[in-house]
């Protein structure tokens, strides 16, 4: 499967100098880049390790791509995506986020359901990565 | 009866409340040396006076029929501190291109101040039952319309607001840099639980963020709701593991009574829903009940404004959507079908634009060009997600970002289903004309003259994209607005 979280999943996966368009694109909107990584891609998992605090006072493109490079590097094999946080009054949060290193084998998620009362199902979302221990996931 | 003095405003009491009938400029309601106070509610009617009645002396029944004035004077009046209670019309302006010399009968603007001590603390249901109440059916007028409101903030802070709002609606949803996608099941009416899931599922697989329940669908013979929710959730549920993403379906709650649209809120949020949906014409008192409990229980809360077009949509007569979107924005909800601006409704552009200022501002500045009379600070009250829906298509994509940027729900709904792939291909088609867009539009291209090519390169690599291009490359629905903006924006020298 595809993971399809982030802004740009259905396109192809972006090339470097088009990731760098995108965060000139953030960085020109006076929003501030980040760095996350995980191997556990669940729709829920909220809080991806963060590869260092939002780089607010960072104003350079190329600088930013320094960052990414140096978490793929590091995790070759995690999801990686950039986001774009905007402090201005009535944001204060994520403006853009996208991936920008997928795994080369994404094992996708199962579906477990459970029979309740009245027809009713109880679902849980399955990552089937988180299977095998941290760091042993791809 | 008493023959009606000639000059306004009587300052003498023992004649201004005489038994008999005043003129109700006489009678305190014109008064254009007033300056409103800051926590004053305005309004801005658009009136057309009979024949042979004073532009001035409107304003002032106006004022008067939606305030404390009755036909004749009474002087209970006496027993209260009546002016501070009396609205007052304090300005009347001739509407462009009407009157003497045009084609158009005489229209004026008038703006009316009411005190805020006029209004129950957050009850839409008040606010409306004062401001048009009565007053839409007074014979003197040959038609009126509610243009604007400015809400003061120490009233605007006595409402609770959208239950969510946009920037926690795509928290929660982990959705962020692109509007949301839509689609409204089709055909509206028939499709068994089954066969309606069955849709939801494809839409969601594809790459649809959400799909939705149309106005009309609550409880019907050939579909119950309990089954609609149990088959729906299986799909959204199947559509979330399949893509990785968080998706949802809104469920229409729409229902008879207060206690079945709880009822059936309940059930979906049992079913881990994030969003339930409601229609308009339930009405304000229960639209502020759901936004209460849709708050209560983070569920978001969107609005299909059925019904709304029997009195928004003449220029003339009735209540602009811009003030509709005010009070829904108060009443407490998270999304709002506000126009496409490009599709089969009914919406001018720069209304349009001029509705979404309103769900979407944090302080929203007059703009004649947009309709917007008014400015209106939103106090931290939270900002409602617009929804263009009706008739739009793949191929007007570089229109719809560029009309309305990113926070925004974009609706396909024939513009999915009617898909000569199949519905999944439909979806995968608006999503990556979507994304190829925000992409180049983000690279800094120029997406409102280079979109038709931006959108023939991302279907050399999308044979679905390619296909929904062919089919609807035709379709427009250019018809002439029956609302448009009385003001042309001109340019002025810097």
């Amino acid at each position: 499967m595809r993971l399809t979280q982030g802004t740009f999943s259905f396109l192809p996966d972006l090339t470097d100098a088009e990731i760098a368009a995108q965060v000139a694109y953030a960085l020109s909107r006076g929003w501030a880049c980040s760095v996350e990584h995980t191997d556990d891609p669940h729709p829920r998992n909220t809080y991806w390790t963060m590869w260092g605090p939002p780089m607010f006072d960072l104003p350079d493109a190329a600088g930013v791509m320094l960052e990414v490079n140096a978490c793929r590097k590091a995790f070759p094999r995690h999801y990686v995506k950039v986001n774009a946080f905007d402090n201005s009054k009535g944001v204060e949060s994520i403006q853009l986020s996208f991936i920008v290193q997928r795994p080369a084998e994404e094992p996708g998620f199962g579906l477990a359901r459970s029979e309740d009362a009245g027809r009713t199902l109880r679902y849980r979302v399955h990552s089937y990565a988180t299977d095998r221990p941290e760091g042993q996931r791809y | 009866m008493n023959k009606p003095l000639e000059h306004p405003s009587i300052a003498d009491p023992k004649a201004r409340y005489r038994a008999g009938v005043l003129k109700y400029k006489e009678m305190g309601y014109w008064r254009p040396d007033y300056e409103p106070a800051d926590t004053d509610v305005i309004a801005v009617f658009r009136i057309t006076p009979q024949e042979g009645v004073d532009p001035e002396e409107a304003a002032a029944a106006v004022a008067g029929e939606s305030s404390t004035a009755t036909w004749t004077v009474v002087w209970t009046d006496r027993l209260t501190a009546s002016d501070s209670y009396r609205a007052k019309a304090y300005r009347v302006d001739a509407v462009p291109n009407t009157g003497a010399g045009t084609p158009n009968e005489a229209q004026y603007f008038a703006w009316i101040a009411y005190d805020l001590d006029l209004f129950e603390e957050g009850s839409i249901a008040n606010l409306t039952a004062s401001i048009i109440g009565n007053v839409f059916g007074f014979k003197p007028l040959k038609a009126l319309r509610l243009e604007d409101m400015r809400i003061p903030v120490a009233y605007l802070k006595t409402f609770q607001g959208p239950p969510t709002g946009i920037v926690v609606e795509r928290e929660r949803l982990d959705k962020f840099g692109r509007p949301l996608l839509g689609a409204t099941m089709k055909p509206k009416l028939g499709l068994s639980g089954k066969n309606y899931g069955r849709v939801v599922f494809e839409a969601l697989t594809g790459g649809l963020d959400f799909t939705k329940d149309d106005e009309n669908i609550n409880s019907q013979p050939f579909m119950h709701w309990r089954d609609r929710f149990l088959f729906c959730m299986e799909a959204v549920n199947s559509a979330a593991a399949r893509s990785g993403e968080v998706k949802g379906h809104y469920l229409n709650v729409t229902a008879a009574t207060m206690e079945d649209m709880y009822e059936r809120a309940e059930f979906a949020k049992e079913l881990g829903s994030s969003i339930v949906m409601i229609d308009l014409v339930v009405g304000w008192t229960a639209i502020q009940s759901m936004a209460k409990w849709a708050r209560r229980n983070d569920v978001i809360l969107h609005m299909h404004r059925a019904g709304h077009s029997t009195y928004t949509r003449q220029r003339n007569h009735g209540v602009s959507f811009r003030v509709i979107a005010k009070w829904l924005r108060m009443a407490g909800v998270d999304h709002l079908h506000a126009g496409t601006a490009v599709g089969k409704l009914e919406g001018d552009p720069a209304t349009v634009q001029g509705y979404y200022n309103v769900c979407r501002d944090t302080h929203t500045k007059a703009d004649l060009s947009r309709g917007l009379f008014v400015d209106q600070p939103w106090a931290s009250l939270r900002r409602v997600m617009p929804v263009a829906s009706g008739g739009i298509h793949a191929g007007q994509m570089h229109q719809l970002l560029d009309l309305f940027g990113d926070d925004v729900v974009l609706q396909f709904g024939g513009g999915t289903i009617g898909h000569p792939m199949g519905i999944q291909a439909g979806a995968t088609a608006n999503r990556v004309a979507l994304e190829s867009m925000v992409k180049a539009r983000n690279e800094g291209r120029d997406i409102r003259n280079e979109g038709p090519d931006i959108l023939i390169a991302a279907a050399k690599r999308c044979a679905p994209l390619a296909q929904a291009l062919d089919t609807w490359k035709d379709v427009t629905f250019n018809y002439a607005s029956t609302d448009t903006p009385d003001f042309v924006a001109t340019p002025t020298a810097a």
